[in-house]
This record gives structure tokens, C-alpha cells and sequence, in this order.
């Protein structure tokens, strides 16, 4: 089995991408070696991977069950809106003490539960109404940060309570707060997608559901659900880039939900469904981190880490099909299967 | 004849149509301004620039593709197109700026094509990756500045009034010599789909591309058409909107793409393919735009429009759904597996 | 007879990946001729039509088309000596017109750059006429019925001045009167000298419409002669090679006071009606009948996924409502699905996923948490215990043969438990070998209790393994017989008749 081009088999193109993102490391640390492998840099890269991060995950999850979260960012940006009013109402800039942290505990829980609801709209869009993934969260993306236009009249809020702060800014025994909060999204995550019945059933149902609903899975309940755990991630994100940025805005990230999109695709998830991991998402983002870091340093406007993000994803892409067809055209030759009878599996693709 | 009737209620343009002229009639009854000449000028102008995308993007959606990346693509190849014409001091008639940046639409189509023909990869990814690529190009290779002083060709085209008249209060109000553009784009993309072959075959592309193969259509050569047709579209509506809003503004369109598609899947095109018309489009696009521009005169605060296009939308696409899930025929037992 | 065959096939052989789908097969038709190529599931028909239509190259062999030989034939050549093939799922475009579908391929042969609408239409009339059938041309193609949409591709294929029209499957989809009109429809394609090749394994078709049948088994020719030289009961032994009995299914159950399952007086307006019967523990029942008797729907109904709309279920003398998939796991139903690639299976996923795709929730340990590990030994172990032939538990299901896929889906529901199981064409597309393991599996289960219900239009399946057979038609249960005490000849001239 052990043949050169062995790599290239590699199911989800996890080899390929930790090349990839070694071979940026090494080239970056090359380049520019004083500031790329630095402690400034590296702590300037945690508080920029948790946002997008935890869209991707959102994002990757959809994905996996064979749909897509367009309103990903609508999400965020109503939930974080609707947290910072009643944070701003009960405890202006400038509160402390135990209320302060009070409130922020229950508008960080308001968020929450606003990001599971926008996500339970979305998988009853889905399931009950029956409107294919990609329209019902174009429409719901629309109406999602319309409203969050609508609550605050297209101004920006700002002026939040340190304690709500430091889920942007903070530190956590000298561990940026928000990669923390990214770190367990990713265990929590990732246990669930590998680890439980819940998530095994996720994987199936984004496979076939037709086979999925004769196998006796309800098909209705996972997308529902997977469409909350997508809306409750979406709603993290939000906080943090609010309390990030130590304002709230209703048209914040607009191009985060491209980019989302782009950091699952290249960690591997299969538009398809059925397909993606956790190990592949976070090479994905911190290769596109490198990447944007590195950029930055090396003097390039921040527009061009837009233009490489998409060509590494086009690149990406089609490499991943290239290294397909060879190995495919290897088994052909090595004959290592039983086909079906009348050798119709080729077709049944 | 009972049964022409039910057809009627089963086009789709028929009911976009009827909500069109139910939320006219509404508008007009609440605001009599409606009706006015300056708004129906109003709203026929924000439609230029919408329904030129739109065409191009129904041609994709009726393929069974997607494309989000025609707002880039449009950005890059007018404010390119622009910064030419500066450059050379360009002093010559309209036609050839559009024709420029009509090709640089068309050449980066191509790279769609490309990707998705040779590659086979989903269209959705391949758009959205060729979006960030052409923008981040645009911005950091090309580009941040607005310009604002534009060639002189493409101030006088917005200038350029077919109608003009001011209104007893003396507001002047006209009607742009764009929309012959959109007309003229429209009327060509209605003949190419109806009427050609390569058309008949965009539509079986989007109906079964196994089939389609098998009878001898060659899916790379229509997919390479329709990527460029939708390249060269988007050169054009790009090229339009600089000179109407007399601004290149290399921050522009990038992000309407959204409301350009729900023009197209409320004009009834479906996403999976194969159904889709430029009468329905063009209605869809006058949904979109009447919606928009009525929330003002219904004296709503203008925050609500997107809240109104989402719902929009959504009930555009559940509609059709749950109408023909009441009017499933009892047969449905039927084996029809093959 | 025909002294010159218009197509002739000589010693063709085929392997894919080692396997040895057609051995040295050899068929011939003659200008006009009606011939029926018939065979078991998994024959090598499909195969060898393939190699005709020129999609699939033969290895070795010779291929002569009206004179012409072709070492290597591909569909344009095929298109261009007079072959049409109308494939089951017919190519068609479901968004385009009647009239659109039709001239498709005229206009592309024309290779025209603008279509007019007369032109289309004119098109389209010439076949219709040609046909001589009527057919709104104006009609979308999705909303047609399945008959319609195949009159829609005999209609293209004969435009394309066809000289043979090959059919795979015809049938499958059609009732009873659709099928007479398109044996007509053949037999007046044979006045104007068209040809037909007829694929099929419903016995009373093709003895109806055959002037010649080729019998194909396990990739061999077994008989290629006049229709006249056959009986039903010789073409059911020349497909399955069998007609000495084998061991009948010998333990009868133990009749206990209350039945598994009884149905009484079950409906379901257009798919079956007033259906009652009872399932003992430890019993094989077999309901068997062609495509579109109704026995699918019936299977369909038992597992809640299209829901009877009158009549009683009754489970171990319980009455219980089946109104969704749910409700038939809860009560203890199992159902096996008729389509293993579609239904069955996720193809790209591995072995013990597949089996364990029903259990993951009871696999799982505190907190739904289900290390791959465990999912893993759970197909380990199934692999052990049916005996299928895989590498390990991680191999994709893609990769496996027909039997042991099946064998997959089994163990998914095995290991449910259920009381009852309901197997639709437990071994389609199986090999002969794997055939009597998976029926081996079955005698099993039921000898621990569990009932067993399979509904298959192979006759020597349900003769062999089930205790009782009831034979549907039109929906309904017409009859019943004595596993023992029926041959093969009797319940394959009833099913036909």
C-alpha cells in the first residue's frame, strides 16, 4: 500500500493542508524571522483567530449537514445588538462591582438564547417549510441584521462595562480571553461532531439523508439542532468582536461570512455535506492567519490578504481534485476492489 | 377555457406580477406620490444597474450554478476601466468604454469558467473564492481611491435623458438613457435563451447534465459561455453605475449580490436549476426595487428595508413550496425509481 | 429467417476489476426483429447493452453493425448506425416541453445555432405522428406521468431514423394498460422495420411481445431461440437454473395464540387495499407480486413512511398507530429497503458507520458520548458475525460487493432487534453465493423468534424460504400459498398471469 504518491489518497486532505500550512510557517519565519516568530505577533494572531474561528465552526457545522448558514454574521451581529442594549441599559461604561458582572452574565446568556433562536428559525425554515439551505438563510441573513438595523436606527453602540470587555481584551493566566473561549468551542465542538451519537448521526444525515431517514434517524430534529448549536456559535462570535472592538455595530463583518465559508471549504468540509473536521478548520485558520500576519510584515496592504485567501482556496480546491484523479486512476490500475454487479459504481457518484 | 386559467395561476410571472400591482395599488392608495412621473422615473432608474446583474445571474441560476461573484467582477473591471481611461486621457464616445470594460468582465468570467469546467468544483465555492480573489486584487494591486473625476464621455452619458420634465414645485426630474441598456440587455438575453440552441442547452444543463451530455451537448463549451456572458454583463452594469453615480468607488456593489439574487429567485428561477425566465426576472427586480423605494413613501424609516427584502424573500420561496405541497396530486405513491 | 443480422454480437467478454461480468456472449438481431433479452438481476444484461450503446468498450469479441465491424464502438458510432437506447431513467429534461425533449437531438444533429418555436413543433409532430400517439407537445415533461414521459423518448429515438431501439426495462414503471400500449407500440415499430431489443425479467411481457429471446445467466448465453420453443416455466429455469426443489424451508413455527403482526382490512388510496394477514413468531411470510402490485407500498406503510389510511396494525395483539418512522421503530419494526445504494446505504462512509447508523443512540455511553472506537468494534464484531468479506471496518461500503453491502444493511437491523423485519428484494443485485448466505442469516433470526417479512418478485427466493406466500396484485392480496407445496412453474404462471 505504501506507494510515493500515498499522500495524495488522503480522504480529507489533512496532510495536504498541514503541508501547507507548515510550508507558509516556514517561509513567513524565514522571511521575516525577527517579527513572524515573535510573542507580539503571536499574541496579536490569538485575538484575531477567535472571531472568524468560531464563524467557520458555525459554518462547518451547517456544512457537514449538508446545508449552508449564510446568515452566519446576521446572526452575530442581532444577537451581540440585542446583548449590548440591555448591557448598556443596565450597566453603562464605567459600572463595576458584582452588578456590573451580573448583567454581563445575563446579556452574554440574552445572546446566547437569541443566537439559538435565529438558529431554530433557520432549521424550521429548512425542515417544516421545506426551502432548500442556501435561500431560507439568504432570507434569514436579510432579515437577521435588518432587525439588528432596525434596533439600533444604523448607529454604532458603544461604551461597555470593563467587565464585558474583557471577553475581547482580556487574559486568562496570560492566555488571550477570546482564544480561550475559541479553544473550548473547538474541544466542545469537536467532541461532539467525533464523539457523540448526535454527531455521528449529523455525519450520516449529510451523507444521504434519504438513507438517513430509512435508517430510522430524524433527520428534522438534527438539522434543527445543528442549525442552533450554528446559531449559538454565531452568537459567541458576535460578543467577542463587540467587546473586541468595545462597540456594537448592526453592518459589522459583513465579509466574515465569505470568509467563514473559505476557512471551512479549505479545512476540508464537503459543500455536499457529510464531510469535514475539526482538525482541518483549525489548520485552515491558522493558515490563513500565517498568511494575513505574515502579509502585514512583509509590508503588503491589508486588501491582499483578501486576494490570497481566495486564491489559496481556489488553489486549494483544485489540487484537491488533481490529487482525486490520480489516485483514483492508481486504484483503477491496481484493481484493488470488487465493483458492483454490472460495475455501475463509477456512475452511482 | 378553465384550463389556460389554471396555467395562468401556475406562472409564475403571472403571481409576481399581481403582487406587484396589489403592492402598487397599496402604495399608491396610502402615498399619491407614487404614481408620479419623477418616482416611476425613480424607480425604473435604481433598476438599471440591479436588473443588468440580474440577467447574468438568472442565466447561471437557470444552469444550475451560482455565481456571487458579479459584484467583484463588475467593481474591478470599471474602476480598471476607469483608471485607463485617465491615464490615456481618453476623450472618445461611450461605446468603447463600455466595450472595455465589458472585456475585462468578460476575461474574468473566464477564470470562473475555467475553475468550474475544468475542475468540476461546486459554483458556489468557486465564485466565492474568484470574489475575494478580484476584490483583494482590485484593493491592494489596483487600487482604494474613489475617483471623482471621471472621463468625459461617462459624465455626459449620465446626462444623458431619454424624458425630462420638472414638477410644479420646479424639482427637475428625468428619465435615464440607461435603461435602454438594461432593455437592450434584456431583449438579447431573452432571444439567446429562448430562441438559440446554445440557450435550449443552458436550460438542459440546469435540467439533467447527464442528459444533457448524452444528447451532445458539450457542457464545458455552454459553461464557459455562460460564466463569460455573466462577466460581460457585469462589466457593463459596472461601468453604469460609475458613470450614473458619477463616482468610481472601488468599495461599491460588493455585497448587493445578495439582493440581486433574490430579485432573480423571487422572479422564479429555482436554485436547483432549469426553470427561470427574463420576463419573471425583470418583475422580480421591479418587486425588489418598488419594495424598497415604498417603505420611503409609506413613511417608513428606511432601516426597514432589509428586514422587508428578508421577509420578501422568505415568502417568496416558502410560497411556491407550500402551494404545491396542497396541490399534491393523490398518485404520489407511484414507483418512480428507476 | 433473416439471413443477414442488422447488429451481431460474437463471443464478448467484459471484466470489471476482475470480476467477469459477460462470458463470451453472443446475440444477433435481425432488421425488424423483436427480441427480449432476459435475465436474473446482476445477468450481465445491463452490461451488455451498455456495450451495444457503446458506453462500456468489451474486452474481447467482435462487434458487427449492419456489415460494419467495430473493434472499439463508441456511442457516436452506435448513434450513427440506427441504435437508439432508451435507458430507465429516459434522459429526459423534466423542465422542458414535450416538444423541446423531442427535437433536442434533431436540432443539435443539425447542429443549428437558432431554434424557432414552428420548428420545434414541426419536429416534435413528426414523431408524435411517427408515434402515433397523442401527447400535449406543449406539456412540460415533469408533470407527465411515467408512461408519457417514455412514449417522449421512443418518440426521440425514433426521430433519429432508429433501425434498432433498445429498451432496458420498459416496464418497470408502467400499469398494466401502459404496458399494452407500448407492446403495440413495438409491434408497429416492426412494421416499418425498426427493430427491437427488449430487456426485461417480467416473464409474461416477454412472452407476449417475443419473436426471439436470448436468456443470459451469470454473463453466459444460456438459450437464444424462437419464442415458440418456451414456456414460462422453461424461461423461469433457464434464468435461475434451477428446477430440481431444493431444501424447502422445513421448520414450521409454532402457531402461539397471538400472532407478531396482524394486519386487518389495510389501505391506502392509491397504493394498496383492504390487505389483512397474520405473521407468526419465527415465521418467513412472503408476499410477492410484480412492480407496482402494491407490495412496495405496503412495506412502505409497515415502517410509517407513507401511512395507511384505514384499516388496524396490530403488534403481538396490540393495536398500534404507525404514522411516521418513529412510531415503527418504537413498535418494533424493522424495514430493509429496496434500493440498497440510495436507501440502504452511505456509500462514502465506512462499514461500521453503515452498521451502526440505527444504534449509534443505544451504542453511546453516558452523556451521548460514542468514542469512533466503539463504533468501530460494533462493526468489528458484525463483520464476525455475518461473515462479510471486508478488510477491516473502515472500508467504505462503496467498495464492497452487492452481498456483503446487504449484508451491512442487515446487521444495522439486526442489531435492533426488532420483532418484526420486513426485507423489500432482500438480495437484488446479489450474487448466487451470497444470495443463500443472506437467506441462511435470515432462516436465523427467524428461529429466534423474530418474524420475517419478505416482499421480492423472485419466485425461487420466496418458494425456497418462506413458510406461506401471498401473491399481490393491483394492491390487493389475492392468494395464498403453501411454501411446500407450490412449484415454481404454478406461482410463476399466477404472479404472470
Amino acid at each position: 500500500m505504501k506507494t510515493p504518491l500515498r499522500f495524495l489518497r488522503d480522504e480529507n486532505g489533512l496532510w495536504r493542508l498541514l503541508l501547507v500550512t507548515a510550508v507558509i510557517f516556514a517561509t513567513l519565519s524565514f522571511l521575516v524571522p525577527g517579527r513572524f516568530l515573535s510573542v507580539r505577533n503571536f499574541a496579536s494572531m490569538s485575538f484575531q483567530i477567535p472571531e472568524i474561528g468560531l464563524l467557520s465552526i458555525a459554518m462547518m457545522a451547517a456544512m457537514i449537514s449538508g446545508g449552508i448558514d449564510l446568515s452566519a454574521v446576521g446572526i452575530a451581529n442581532l444577537s451581540g445588538i440585542l446583548a449590548s442594549q440591555f448591557l448598556l441599559h443596565y450597566a453603562p461604561e464605567g459600572a463595576g462591582g458584582t452588578w456590573a458582572a451580573l448583567v454581563v452574565a445575563v446579556s452574554v446568556g440574552i445572546s446566547l438564547a437569541a443566537g439559538a433562536g435565529c438558529g431554530l428559525l433557520n432549521g424550521l425554515l429548512v425542515t417544516r417549510v421545506g426551502i432548500p439551505p442556501i435561500l431560507a438563510t439568504l432570507g434569514t441573513m436579510q432579515l437577521f441584521s435588518g432587525l439588528a438595523i432596525v434596533l439600533t436606527r444604523g448607529t454604532a453602540l458603544y461604551g461597555f462595562p470593563d467587565a464585558f470587555l474583557i471577553l475581547g481584551n482580556g487574559y486568562l493566566f496570560s492566555v488571550p480571553v477570546p482564544l480561550v473561549l475559541f479553544a473550548v468551542a473547538v474541544l466542545l465542538v469537536g467532541v461532539l461532531l467525533r464523539r457523540t451519537s448526535f454527531g455521528f448521526s449529523l455525519y450520516l444525515v449529510g451523507t444521504n439523508p434519504t438513507a438517513a431517514r430509512f435508517a430510522g434517524l430524524d433527520n428534522a430534529a438534527i438539522l434543527v439542532k445543528t442549525y442552533m448549536l450554528s446559531g449559538v456559535l454565531c452568537a459567541s462570535a458576535g460578543l467577542v468582536m463587540f467587546a473586541r472592538t468595545n462597540s456594537a455595530k448592526a453592518d459589522y463583518g459583513v465579509s466574515y461570512t465569505l470568509q467563514a465559508i473559505l476557512v471551512a471549504v479549505l479545512g476540508g468540509t464537503n459543500v455536499a455535506g457529510g464531510f469535514g473536521s475539526m482538525a482541518g478548520l483549525v489548520l485552515a485558520i491558522l493558515s490563513l492567519q500565517f498568511l494575513s500576519s505574515g502579509f502585514a510584515m512583509l509590508r503588503f496592504s491589508n486588501f491582499s490578504k483578501e486576494f490570497v485567501w481566495g486564491a489559496l482556496l481556489l488553489a486549494v480546491m483544485a489540487l484537491n481534485v488533481l490529487g482525486d484523479r490520480a489516485a483514483r486512476k492508481m486504484q483503477g490500475r491496481k484493481n484493488g476492489t470488487a465493483p458492483q454487479a454490472g460495475g455501475e459504481t463509477e456512475e452511482l457518484r | 377555457m378553465p384550463s389556460r386559467w389554471n396555467m395562468l395561476w401556475k406562472k409564475n410571472e403571472f403571481l409576481v406580477g399581481l403582487t406587484i400591482l396589489g403592492l402598487c395599488l397599496f402604495v399608491g392608495s396610502v402615498n399619491s406620490a407614487f404614481w408620479s412621473l419623477p418616482n416611476l422615473f425613480d424607480l425604473l432608474r435604481s433598476s438599471v444597474v440591479l436588473g443588468i446583474f440580474a440577467l447574468g445571474a438568472l442565466v447561471v441560476i437557470v444552469s444550475g450554478g451560482i455565481d456571487v461573484s458579479f459584484t467583484a467582477v463588475a467593481v474591478l473591471s470599471m474602476y480598471i476601466t476607469t483608471k485607463l481611461l485617465l491615464a490615456w486621457g481618453y476623450a472618445g464616445p461611450f461605446l468603447w468604454i463600455c466595450l472595455l470594460s465589458c472585456s475585462i468582465g468578460l476575461c474574468l468570467g473566464l477564470v470562473n469558467a475555467l475553475f468550474i469546467s475544468a475542475f468540476r468544483l461546486p459554483t458556489l465555492i468557486v465564485t466565492l473564492g474568484t470574489m475575494s480573489a478580484f476584490r483583494g486584487f482590485l484593493l491592494a494591486f489596483i487600487g482604494s481611491n474613489h475617483i471623482s473625476v471621471l472621463p468625459q464621455a461617462m459624465v455626459a452619458f449620465s446626462q444623458w435623458d431619454l424624458l425630462r420634465g420638472r414638477t410644479p414645485d420646479g424639482v427637475l426630474y428625468s428619465l435615464p438613457g440607461a435603461v435602454l441598456f438594461l432593455f437592450g440587455a434584456a431583449l438579447f438575453t431573452w432571444a439567446l435563451l429562448r430562441y438559440s440552441m446554445l440557450g435550449r442547452g443552458i436550460y438542459a444543463l440546469g435540467g439533467d447534465a447527464v442528459a444533457a451530455e448524452r444528447v451532445g451537448f458539450s457542457l464545458s463549451r455552454i459553461q464557459f459561455f455562460i460564466y463569460g456572458y455573466v462577466g460581460v454583463l457585469a462589466g457593463l452594469g459596472g461601468i453604469i453605475h460609475t458613470s450614473l453615480s458619477r463616482m468610481a468607488n472601488p468599495f461599491d456593489l460588493v455585497g448587493t449580490e445578495m439582493n440581486v439574487l433574490a430579485a432573480v429567485v423571487l422572479g422564479g428561477a429555482r436554485i436547483t436549476g432549469g426553470h427561470g425566465s427574463v420576463p419573471g426576472t425583470l418583475l422580480g427586480v421591479g418587486l425588489v426595487v418598488i419594495m424598497n423605494n415604498s417603505l420611503i413613501l409609506l413613511g417608513v424609516p428606511s432601516y426597514w428595508q432589509r428586514v422587508a427584502v428578508g421577509l420578501l424573500l422568505l415568502a417568496g420561496t416558502a410560497a411556491p413550496i407550500l402551494l404545491a405541497r396542497t396541490r399534491k396530486r393523490p398518485h404520489a405513491g407511484e414507483e418512480e425509481r428507476s | 429467417m433473416a439471413p443477414t443480422p442488422y447488429l451481431e454480437l460474437k463471443d464478448i467478454c467484459k471484466d470489471f476489476s476482475g470480476v467477469r461480468a459477460l462470458e463470451t456472449a453472443n446475440l444477433s438481431v435481425a432488421p425488424g426483429e423483436i427480441r427480449c433479452l432476459v435475465g436474473e438481476n446482476g445477468s450481465g444484461k445491463s452490461t451488455l447493452i451498455k456495450i451495444v450503446a457503446g458506453v462500456v468498450h468489451h474486452d474481447r469479441g467482435e462487434i458487427r453493425i449492419d456489415g460494419h465491424s467495430f473493434s472499439r464502438l463508441h456511442p457516436i458510432d452506435a448513434i450513427r448506425e440506427g441504435i437508439q437506447v432508451i435507458f430507465q431513467d429516459f434522459s429526459l429534461f423534466p423542465n422542458l416541453t414535450v416538444a423541446e425533449n423531442m427535437a433536442m437531438n434533431t436540432l443539435l444533429a443539425e447542429r443549428r445555432r437558432l431554434v424557432t418555436r414552428r420548428r420545434i413543433r414541426d419536429i416534435a409532430g413528426e414523431a408524435l405522428s411517427r408515434l402515433g400517439v397523442e401527447l400535449d407537445p406543449e406539456a412540460l415533461v415533469e408533470d407527465l406521468p411515467v408512461a408519457s414521459k417514455q412514449l417522449v423518448a421512443i418518440g426521440r429515438a425514433l426521430l433519429q431514423n432508429a433501425r434498432l431501439i433498445i429498451m432496458d426495462e420498459p416496464t418497470a414503471a408502467l400499469t398494466r394498460p401502459e404496458v399494452r400500449r407500448l407492446l403495440e407500440i413495438i409491434r408497429a415499430l416492426k412494421e416499418r422495420n425498426i427493430a427491437t431489443l427488449f430487456v426485461s425479467h417480467k416473464l409474461d411481457e416477454v412472452m407476449d411481445v417475443s419473436e426471439q429471446i436470448t436468456v443470459l445467466r451469470n454473463g453466459r448465453v444460456v438459450a437464444d431461440e424462437p419464442r415458440a420453443a418456451f414456456d414460462a416455466a422453461r424461461l423461469v429455469f433457464c434464468m435461475t437454473g434451477r428446477r430440481i426443489a431444493q431444501a424447502r424451508r422445513s421448520a414450521v413455527p409454532e402457531r402461539t395464540d397471538t400472532p407478531l403482526l396482524s394486519l386487518r382490512h389495510l389501505s391506502r388510496k392509491g397504493s394498496f387495499r383492504d390487505v389483512s394477514f397474520d405473521l407468526w413468531p419465527g415465521e418467513i411470510l412472503g408476499v410477492t407480486g410484480l412492480l407496482g402490485s402494491g407490495r412496495t407500498e405496503l412495506a412502505l406503510a409497515l415502517f410509517g413512511m407513507e401511512p395507511a389510511t384505514e384499516g388496524e396494525i396490530r403488534i403481538e395483539g396490540r393495536e398500534v398507530s404507525i404514522r411516521s418512522i418513529h412510531d415503527a421503530l418504537r413498535n418494533g419494526l424493522g424495514y430493509v429497503p429496496e434500493d440498497r445504494l440510495t436507501e440502504g446505504l452511505f456509500l462514502s462512509k465506512s462499514l461500521a458507520d453503515n452498521a451502526a447508523a440505527g444504534t449509534a443512540r443505544d451504542l453511546a455511553g453516558r452523556l451521548g458520548l460514542l468514542p469512533p472506537r466503539a463504533v468501530l468494534r460494533f462493526g468489528e464484531d458484525w463483520i464476525r458475525r455475518l461473515r462479510i468479506a471486508a478488510p477491516s471496518a473502515s472500508v467504505p461500503v462503496r467498495n464492497l460487493s452487492g452481498g456483503n453491502q446487504q449484508r451491512v444493511v442487515l446487521a444495522r437491523w439486526i442489531a435492533l432487534s426488532p420483532k418484526v423485519l420486513v426485507l423489500n428484494g432482500p438480495t437484488v443485485g446479489v450474487d448466487i453465493g451470497s444470495k443463500s448466505e443472506i437467506h441462511a442469516i435470515l432462516e436465523d433470526l427467524a428461529a429466534k423468534g423474530m418474524g420475517i417479512l419478505i416482499m421480492s418478485d423472485d419466485i425461487p427466493e420466496v418458494l425456497h424460504n418462506c413458510n406461506r406466500i401471498l401473491l399481490m396484485k393491483r394492491g390487493r392480496i389475492v392468494e395464498e400459498f403453501d411454501g411446500a407445496a407450490t412449484d415454481e412453474n404454478e406461482l410463476a404462471r399466477k404472479l404472470a398471469g
